[in-house]
């Protein structure tokens, strides 16, 4: 019998030191999936390194062989480890079958993910899947696991709320937003200095409808620059004070060592806006808007710690709904594992066919041998005959094994079949009947493209 | 026959009010609609209530604390229901309602005396001034609910600290809005009310304005007023200390109301024995 592994490591089980170094080398290693020629126990492989995780996905038949394979494949995608060896073992997981198949299920609709719920996820796996395809290390078993990786992510994202909290920092300023100012289509939006986050939330808010955006950076190309991304104004740096009056939502995150915006720059503008609401959202580390100016009426600051704690709070919600997503997955894992039942009277029946194939060729040739005489008209027709006569005896058997496969007692089947029928190479391993397969389904493709 | 009818109301009006203290917690539809549809039924069995008593009497019956505190509760739900129409911001009837509940308790505890019928009950700037004063106070209590609600959700996003009520109320702006919108509407109102009561006094006791503590009350809570709405539109004040004046000025129209009415003697105690 063949298995499916996955053995991994992520941010749960791995210190931190350790997923730096994946970080490190998830950028400027080579693919490890070129390596899979050299190992012998696996069957196929599917390789998924974000800085978060490793997964390492395959199939094999002789389990422990195939581990150490695939560890000893791990270790040279980490480089030289920084950590003991015994430490190193402790941050694997390894899951078996049905577990690993949850698993893989699991990490595409981003239930094990850092922050659950997270999207990019699933864009990582397909990607990982695509690098699969080119080195040919995906067949039947993976092939399908992994497509169906994908649609359970999708349904879990249309059957559930896990993806409708805000759990990174910038939409979750957002989400803050409409709760200060309900509709943000009039509102004003300033974005004081770049980095990435901030042009996040800029998009976010964009996205929201926002129309009047406003952009400042200390050099002017910058800002030109991403004026022209988010159709936005410029603001000269030294003048941000003074359209503070015109503006609802400031978004800063300047390099700055100091304060930008202080408590009496605001409170002596508010009476000038007829004390409408402003919403400072602070990303900068160090923070660039003084720490008082929440304690002003009307004015909310936020800073990224702020924030953070906000996405926290989201983060349980979501929790509740990933239960619900869990449910999902385990229906599904469960139907995959139906699928992958059949699989086992595959051999049964390739076996079957071939005997009878075999048969039908060996006759056909000792006919042929005794009739010299005939036309090619006629040698064809005994050919269509012969087959015919094959594949409808065989016809109500297979299908028989087929119905049986999703039983429990499939085995008893498979072993009366092979017995009626003496099929000697009918225990051949698992796996390389999965190749056959393979062969099987690519001879047919080439089939249907003549 | 008009108690039957005030208690079935008395008896929607808790329903509803449950009903909305369940919808605070949890987003039910089916409960939203249960409550409303619960406040409805109230607010038209009081109806029958008031016009049959007040048939039976030959004038409004307001002309006790008892009958007083019911059609406040009355108005107050109508109004409610109204502005729902308009706004369609539900959770506000998690704070509405239970004070309209409020009311109707505490009428139902005070007695019912009789107030011999006198020709001065039918005049007509009697009914003025208490069906735009109680109108009034009705938007000046939303306003006060809105208020509340504003002051809880800034708090939320103020300190940073999001109970379980932050995802369930409206952003600030909205809740401000409103405030607004009841202090615009009612204060005419309340003007209205206020000089059909001077005229009306005028008629009954020769003098418009007699000292009476009723009176001085509902001068200090019409200042009140007219300074939050001042200061609404010459400086922009907003959010927070609007809460804070609308819940004052609201507190203010209680004690007029019913401090006053309970606990002073005065010209006007005629009518809310």
């Amino acid at each position: 019998m063949g298995h499916i592994v996955l053995l991994g490591m992520n941010h749960k089980t791995a210190p931190v030191e350790l997923r730096e170094q994946l970080a490190v080398s998830c950028v400027n290693q080579a693919n490890p999936l070129q390596l899979f020629p050299y190992l012998k126990h696996v069957e196929e492989l599917f390789f998924l390194s974000t800085c978060n995780r490793v997964e390492i996905l395959f199939t094999c038949l002789s389990l422990d062989q195939a581990i150490q394979e695939v560890k000893a494949l791990l270790r040279t995608h980490l480089g030289s480890p920084t950590i003991s060896a015994a430490e190193l073992e402790a941050s694997f997981y390894i899951h078996r079958d049905q577990e690993a198949v949850r698993h893989l299920f699991r990490v595409g609709a981003s239930l094990d993910s850092m922050v659950v719920g997270e999207p990019q996820i699933l864009g990582q796996i397909k990607s990982a899947y695509r690098e699969a395809i080119t080195y040919r290390t995906v067949r039947v078993v993976l092939n399908r696991l992994l497509h169906k990786a994908f649609s359970v992510a999708k349904r879990v994202r249309t059957d559930t709320l896990i993806g409708s909290y805000a759990v990174s920092v910038s939409y979750a300023a957002v989400e803050l937003a409409r709760k200060i100012f309900g509709e943000l289509e009039d509102k004003k939006v300033l974005v004081i200095g770049a980095g990435e986050m901030a042009e996040l939330a800029a998009e976010h808010f964009l996205a929201q409808g926002v129309r009047h955006m406003a952009v400042a950076n200390r050099t002017l190309e910058r800002a030109v620059q991403l004026s022209q991304r988010f159709r936005a104004e410029t603001v000269p740096y030294d003048h941000i004070l003074d359209v503070l009056k015109d503006m609802d939502i400031v978004l800063t995150s300047t390099g700055s060592p100091i304060p930008l915006i202080r408590y009496q720059d605001i409170k002596s503008r508010m009476r000038q806006r007829r004390n409408r609401p402003l919403f400072f959202i602070d990303i900068a580390v160090p923070r660039d808007i003084e720490q008082q100016v929440n304690e002003i009426d009307n004015v909310y600051l936020y800073d990224i710690d702020d924030l953070q704690g906000v996405v926290e709070l989201n983060r349980t919600e979501r929790q509740k709904e990933a239960e619900r997503a869990e449910h999902i997955i385990l229906e599904e894992t469960l139907k995959f594992q139906d699928w992958l039942r059949t699989l086992d009277v595959v051999p049964t029946i390739i076996a079957l066919r071939e005997k009878a194939e075999i048969i039908r060729q060996n006759e056909i040739r000792k006919t042929l041998a005794q009739l010299p005489s005939l036309a090619d008209k006629e040698r064809q027709a005994i050919e269509v005959l012969t087959s015919s006569i094959v594949s409808k005896l065989l016809h109500d058997p297979i299908l028989f094994l087929k119905k049986k496969a999703s039983r429990d007692s499939k085995q008893l089947f498979v072993d009366h079949t092979q017995q009626l029928f003496n099929l000697t190479d009918g225990n051949r391993p698992h796996s390389s009947a999965l190749t056959e397969v393979f062969a099987n389904v690519k001879k047919n493709r080439e089939h249907k493209k003549k | 026959m008009v108690t039957v009818f005030f208690v079935v109301a008395t008896v929607c009006y808790c329903v509803g009010a449950v009903g909305y203290l369940i919808y605070l917690f949890r987003d039910w539809e089916s409960i939203h609609r249960a409550a409303l549809g619960a406040l409805i039924v109230g607010a038209v069995s009081q109806t029958v209530a008031i016009i049959a008593q007040s048939y039976s009497v030959g004038h409004l019956a307001v002309t006790n604390s008892h009958e007083a505190l019911a059609f406040f509760a009355w108005i107050l739900v109508i109004t409610y229901l109204v502005v729902q129409i308009h706004i369609n911001l539900r959770i506000l009837g998690s704070f509405v309602s239970p004070l309209a509940v409020v009311f109707m308790l505490t009428s139902s505890l005070l007695p019912e005396k009789v107030v011999p019928t006198t020709t001065i009950f039918q005049s007509i700037w009697m009914v003025l001034h208490v069906v735009t004063l109680f109108l009034a106070n009705a938007l000046f209590a939303l306003a006060f609910s809105a208020g509340i609600m504003y002051l809880l959700q800034e708090r939320h996003i103020k300190r940073k600290n999001f109970g379980f009520l932050y995802p369930r109320l409206p952003s600030l702006e909205r809740l401000d809005k409103i405030n607004y919108f009841c202090l615009i509407v009612g204060f005419p109102l309340m003007t209205v009310g206020l000089v059909a009561g001077f005229a009306y006094a005028g008629t009954v006791w020769r003098s418009p304005w007699n000292w009476d503590p009723k009176e001085i009350f509902a001068l200090i809570t019409w200042f009140i007023y007219a300074i939050l709405l001042h200061e609404r539109l010459a400086v922009g004040w907003r959010g927070r200390r609007a809460a804070w004046l609308a819940i004052f000025g609201f507190s203010a129209v209680l004690v007029t109301f019913l401090g006053v009415n309970l606990f002073f003697q005065g010209h006007h105690t005629v009518f809310v024995r």
